[in-house]
């Protein structure tokens, strides 16, 4: 079990750089595929640290969060694909931009 | 009979209230009978009353019930009878009761008899109310009464415009006046502690000296109310518009009852009047003035109605003076013998325009004598009354009026002068009348002669306005007595002569023609004069411009509410606000995840900060 | 107990009008009328058991003991919460006033209420048995509670059955006395906390705070948001904006109760909370009260006078009329007050009547723009001898109750101050000029071909007997206003005694 070990603060480091592109995704990209992709890179940033916790401790906790996280990722994206199809019947495209319709 | 003297208003007012009611299910002939019988039984009522005050001189009270009493302020529906209610209710219920008969011939093709009849009976309750009052409340009741009768009967077509505005112009000019006495009102009981006539004079005498400050204001306010309902200066602008009601209704009203209301209260409140001298000699000049200023008028109308509607003016006038100089009873003998001839006039004038097609300018009638002789005659011994003719009724009252004002001191002869002045004119322009409208050629043909139940009135009416001079009016109990002294003989010779000379004028300018005045008329001067006072001295010109267009104005600049406008700026603000922070609501997400991120990186920062600051 | 009833009552009876619309269309409205004669005569039972009111020694103001009925129950005893209520004479009159013209709005909008009837009547309803709530509730709490109570049914009222521009007007309306209510709210709570620090005690109960003590500076703010809260109701110039719109979009019934009944709620407050709880405070703001009354007479009168909307001109005339009932509050003697009681119930009378008209008048023209009427009188001539009527009631002819109101006002206030007296006195000749031009444009003038060819309808038989109810309700007041004025004085008496005992400890005090 001791032959690969990584320390935490590196797993960590990865994860937040994960996280990082993430949301730069989400903040740079108006291809809605583009920014569910960038959603699952975070989701998953996030899950790499519950589960590097948990080994870190050796709690089987992250382990169980992981689980959720997987499966709230694999609804979302559901949900996701699904607003894509109707984003993509609406308005014939695929920029976010052009559905701001709930601007004040 | 002294008990129910509260049947006398209550049966005219129950009339009323029946043909409102039921009246459009009644048949005219029904209409009439109850709204003439009830004045008549009114009438005789007051002639037993009359028999029963002339054997006793018994002074009636009669207290019905309190009608509201707070915190010591308790007036009460109750009467009050001596010799001038006798005087005022023989003229409101028989001149009422002749004018009523009249009416019945006068209105019967009109559609809404019975709500004419509802009207006038209205009328009669009220102002029986308003000479019967005990307190000045209960006298502010019948006085708005009135007021509210007057509107509706000189607004009754109401179908024109114009009419309605008449209506409107007759109540609120005399709201005017109303008001000031209802602050007059408000003074007296503050000061006086009662509203009771009797109760308050004599307090009144026992608070004040003559010449007193409050008194003088008391008397003052009363005076606008007087001058509003009697139509003298500056508040008789509605008087001559109020001609466009029916004819019967500017014989009672506008003739012989209401507009006299003025004269009455005055009479009626004369123990405060003598307590401010002051208010005496304004109510003088306010009389001599009205007087001069109408009769300027008359002369230059050419509406039948409008001519009677300034000498009624006119006449008031007098009788303003009269109370000025403390003539009182003068006053009301003047008041009675108008109400005769002055009644006997109009209902003339209301057969010639029943007959004639409802024609109203005089220059389109003429040589009347003898197709109309009842309304011929009327006209001259009504004219002739007017015009103070010796031997007429008009001539005693109006002489005693002149020879009282000539014995005031100081100003007495000035003021006599400026009546015989007036006196003239009436001549001449009341004349003018009957040489237009009787004498010369026919303009138009009246298509039927007056019927009985025009003719019974137009008589009576003759003579009373002939032999009205020798009544003997039963107030001497409630003024106090002149000093019976006559002034020198002269005077009472041009008093008489004055208004004979005015006949002749007349005779020659509008009969025989022998005068010409073409030149003078025609005069530069001359028109512009007569312009001036064929439009009553400019004085509805006035008011139009000081007083109804900038009230017009005013509500149309208001009409918007500005103040509304305050709250539509604190609506602005926020909307401003709202505005402002809905543009952050752009629905771009990647703007909500940038300025999230940025937050949080702020928030982050802080706190990192301020936790190194803190430990 | 009676006076919970009298609530429970109409509350429960909303609900079965809201039922009722199964059984059949017309149902609901019946139904209503049921309810509220059935308070009404409920409430005649109970005092016809009692004591002549009049015979009534002067109710101890704060001994609720010597009140007419007086009930108390536990609400939320950890604040001194109650549910408390009593009954004197004004309360009285008002409640009855309340009664009556609940029965005359149900009858002003028997036929023009076409969707949700059930829903209408039930809102009429709980918006009544809210009013009865404030007029007679003496705990603060729940005197607020009844005065939102009445509030909310009036804003459904107006937005639901209202006319063209409800949207606005209602919204208007709520904002404004949801407004003012917040104010009232935060008043009782720093009277309370006052009272607490004082005393130690958490009460909201009126009889435990009348004589609370307080600086001179707290009383007069605590007061005057009082007064502001009372004084949007009323309304009085400057925060009259809502009503035009209010009454101009409500629907008939909604106008009849709110120009009736609601806007008395604000004079009543004003003569039961504002200045029996801070005596001094009130009376030294006495002045720019009266001022604002008199503005309010003057300034009411002349927008009428603009008005060419039917119902907003006599909106505006509401205006002007609320102006002698806050001169005769503040001016504060017996014939202010007696005066001010007095318009209450008569403007309550003459008011709905003219509202009455309005709503029969748009329900047959379908407008109300008085330039499109015209000579109305002469196919409508039983509303056109009506509408003169309750015209020359409301510019105030003596022997129509209005003019006792006006005048005992007038009276009262000439004690005071003169000058008020003749600015409010000229509110009687700019009251003939608008009122006379209502008549004049409607009803008078040349006949409108429009609707002469249009056929309407006179008065019915239902409506006459609501008018002749109303006229006669006048006439009684104008020649016999005893039994209200005996009703209210003993009251009245006792609020006068007990507003004079600091004005008397404080001159003591001087010496």
């Amino acid at each position: 079990m001791d032959g690969l070990n990584i320390p935490l603060n590196h797993i960590l480091l990865v994860s937040s750089l994960l996280f990082a592109i993430g949301m730069l995704g989400l903040m740079i990209r108006r291809n809605i595929i583009f920014i569910l992709m960038s959603l699952e890179v975070m989701l998953n940033a996030a899950a790499l640290a519950f589960v590097a916790a948990g080994a870190h401790w050796g709690q089987p906790d992250g382990q169980i969060v992981f689980m959720l996280i997987l499966t709230v990722a694999a609804a979302e994206v559901a949900v996701g694909l699904g607003l894509v199809l109707q984003v993509q019947k609406r308005f014939k495209t695929l920029d976010m931009d052009h559905a701001n319709r709930m601007q004040g | 009979m002294s008990e129910t003297i509260w049947l006398i208003p209550l049966i005219p007012l129950l009339s009323s209230v029946t043909l409102m009611l039921f009246g459009s299910r009644f048949k005219a002939l029904q209409i009439g009978a109850l709204g003439v019988g009830s004045v008549g039984i009114a009438a005789l009522l007051t002639l037993l009353l009359a028999a029963e005050f002339m054997q006793n001189q018994q002074v009636i009270q009669l207290s019905l019930w309190t009608w509201m009493e707070v915190a010591g302020f308790a007036p009460g529906i109750s009467f009050y009878f001596d010799g001038l209610t006798l005087v005022m209710m023989s003229v409101i219920t028989g001149v009422g009761f002749l004018i009523h008969l009249f009416s019945t011939e006068f209105m019967e093709k009109d559609p809404s008899y019975a709500r004419y009849f509802a009207y006038l009976n209205m009328f009669v309750a009220a102002m029986l109310v308003l000479v019967m009052a005990d307190n000045l409340l209960l006298l502010y009741l019948g006085w708005e009464g009135v007021g509210v009768c007057s509107y509706l009967l000189v607004g009754f077509w109401y179908q024109h415009n114009a009419n309605g505005h008449a209506a409107r112009k007759a109540f609120i000019v005399t709201r005017i006046g109303d008001t000031a006495m209802a602050l007059g009102l408000l003074l007296l009981f503050t000061e006086l502690g009662t509203l009771d006539i009797q109760t308050m004079v004599g307090e009144a005498n026992q608070t004040w000296q003559v010449g007193d400050t409050v008194p003088l204001i008391a008397c003052l306010l009363l005076v606008c109310g007087a001058v509003g309902k009697s139509a003298q200066l500056p508040l008789h602008t509605w008087l001559p518009d109020a001609m466009a009601g029916p004819t019967p209704v500017s014989a009672l009203i506008h003739a012989a009852t209401m507009v006299t209301a003025g004269v009455y209260l005055i009479a009626r409140t004369h123990g405060l009047f003598l307590l401010a001298p002051t208010a005496m000699t304004v109510v003088a000049v306010i009389g001599i003035t009205t007087s001069l200023m109408a009769a300027f008028t008359a002369l230059m109308q050419t509406d039948i109605k409008r001519i009677l509607a300034y000498s009624t003016i006119s006449q008031i006038g007098y009788m303003f003076l009269a109370l000025g100089v403390g003539a009182w009873s003068a006053g009301i003998f003047h008041l009675m013998t108008h109400a005769f001839f002055k009644a006997l006039l109009f209902l003339g004038s209301g057969a010639i325009i029943h007959c004639l097609h409802h024609e109203h300018n005089i220059f389109k009638m003429g040589g009347l004598r003898t197709k109309m002789p009842v309304t011929f005659w009327s006209f001259m011994i009504g004219s002739a009354a007017l015009a103070a003719l010796p031997m007429t009724s008009g001539f005693f009252s109006k002489d005693q009026i002149l020879l009282q004002a000539y014995q005031l001191p100081d100003i007495g002869p000035g003021l006599w002068m400026a009546g015989l002045l007036g006196a003239l004119l009436t001549a001449i322009y009341s004349f003018r009348l009957v040489f237009v409208v009787f004498f010369g050629k026919a303009n138009t043909e009246p298509d039927k002669d007056t019927g009985w139940r025009m003719a019974v009135p137009l008589s009576v009416l003759c003579f009373l306005a002939m032999v009205g001079g020798w009544f003997m009016i039963p107030v001497t109990e409630v003024f106090p007595a002149g000093d019976g002294s006559h002034p020198a003989h002269w005077v009472e010779y041009v008093s008489i002569s004055v208004p004979i000379f005015g006949v002749l004028i007349a005779y020659l300018i509008f009969y025989s023609g022998r005068l010409k005045i073409d030149g003078l008329a025609n005069s530069a001067l001359g028109k512009s004069l007569g312009q001036f006072w064929l439009s009553g001295w400019g004085i509805d010109w006035l008011y139009d411009r000081l007083f109804v267009r900038p009230y017009y104005g005013l509500a149309n600049l208001l009409k918007g509410e500005p103040v509304d406008a305050i709250y539509g700026f604190i609506v602005a603000l926020n909307q401003t606000f709202n505005h402002w922070l809905s543009v952050a609501q752009s629905g771009r997400m990647r703007w909500y995840l940038a300025s999230m991120v940025a937050g949080l990186i702020l928030v982050i920062t802080l706190a990192a900060n301020l936790s190194v600051g803190v430990l | 107990m009676v006076m919970i009833n009298l609530i429970v009552i109409l509350l429960a009876g909303g609900l079965l009008a809201i039922l009722s619309e199964r059984i059949s269309d017309t149902m609901p409205r019946k139904v209503a009328m049921a309810v509220v004669l059935a308070d009404l005569l409920y409430l005649l039972v109970c005092l016809s058991g009692m004591p002549e009111i009049t015979q009534l020694q002067a109710p101890v103001a704060n001994d609720p003991s010597t009140w007419l009925m007086h009930f108390k129950a536990d609400w939320i005893p950890a604040f001194g919460i109650s549910i408390e209520l009593a009954l004197d004479g004004i309360s009285l009159l008002m409640v009855l006033l309340t009664l009556v013209l609940g029965a005359i709005a149900i009858s002003a909008s028997w036929t023009d209420i076409v969707v949700r009837k059930g829903f209408f009547e039930a809102n009429l309803l709980w918006s009544l048995a809210g009013v009865l709530g404030v007029f007679m509730a003496l705990d603060l709490m729940l005197f607020f509670l009844f005065w939102e109570v009445m509030l909310i049914p009036m804003y459904f009222m107006i937005a639901i059955w209202g006319h063209e521009n409800r949207g606005y007007a209602a919204m208007k309306f709520f904002i404004f006395t949801q407004a003012s209510g917040l104010l009232m709210l935060m008043s009782i709570l720093a009277l309370v906390a006052v009272n607490h620090s004082g005393t130690g005690v958490w009460t909201f109960s009126y009889f435990d705070l009348l004589n609370t003590e307080m600086a001179e500076r707290t009383a007069h703010w605590i007061m005057l948001g009082f007064f502001i809260a009372f004084v949007v109701k009323l309304p009085g110039f400057p925060f009259h904006t809502w009503l035009p719109d209010a009454h101009t979009q409500a629907p008939t019934a909604g106008s009849v109760i709110l120009a009736g009944i609601l806007l008395k709620t604000g004079a009543y407050g004003l003569i039961r909370f504002a200045v029996p709880l801070f005596p001094e405070a009130a009376l030294n703001f006495s002045y720019p009260a009266m001022l604002l009354g008199a503005a309010g007479v003057v300034y009411g009168a002349v927008l009428a006078f603009g008005q060419t909307d039917f119902k907003r001109l006599i909106a505006y005339s509401s205006v002007s009329h609320m102006g002698f009932v806050l001169l005769g509050i503040y001016a504060w003697n017996e014939l202010a007050l007696q005066g001010a009681v007095m318009q209450m119930v008569a403007h309550g009378f003459s008011t709905a009547a003219l509202f009455m008209i309005a709503g029969s008048l748009q329900e047959r023209l379908h407008t109300r723009d008085m330039r499109e009427m015209s000579g109305l009188w002469q196919q409508m001539p039983r509303m056109g001898a009506v509408a003169m009527f309750f015209v020359v009631a409301s510019l105030g002819l003596p022997g129509l109750g209005n003019f006792v109101a006006e005048f005992l006002v007038l009276l009262g206030l000439f004690q005071v101050n003169v000058w008020i007296t003749v600015v409010a006195a000229t509110g009687l000749i700019t009251g003939a000029a608008y009122s006379l031009l209502l008549m004049q444009r409607s009803f008078q003038g040349e006949v409108n071909k429009k609707w002469a060819e249009y056929g309407l309808i006179d008065f019915g038989s239902r409506e006459m007997l609501t008018m002749t109810v109303m006229i006669i309700a006048l006439i009684v007041l104008g020649v016999y206003p005893q039994p209200v004025l005996d009703a209210a004085q003993p009251v009245l008496q006792s609020l006068l005694e007990l507003t004079a005992t600091p004005a008397v400890a404080a001159v003591e005090l001087a010496q």
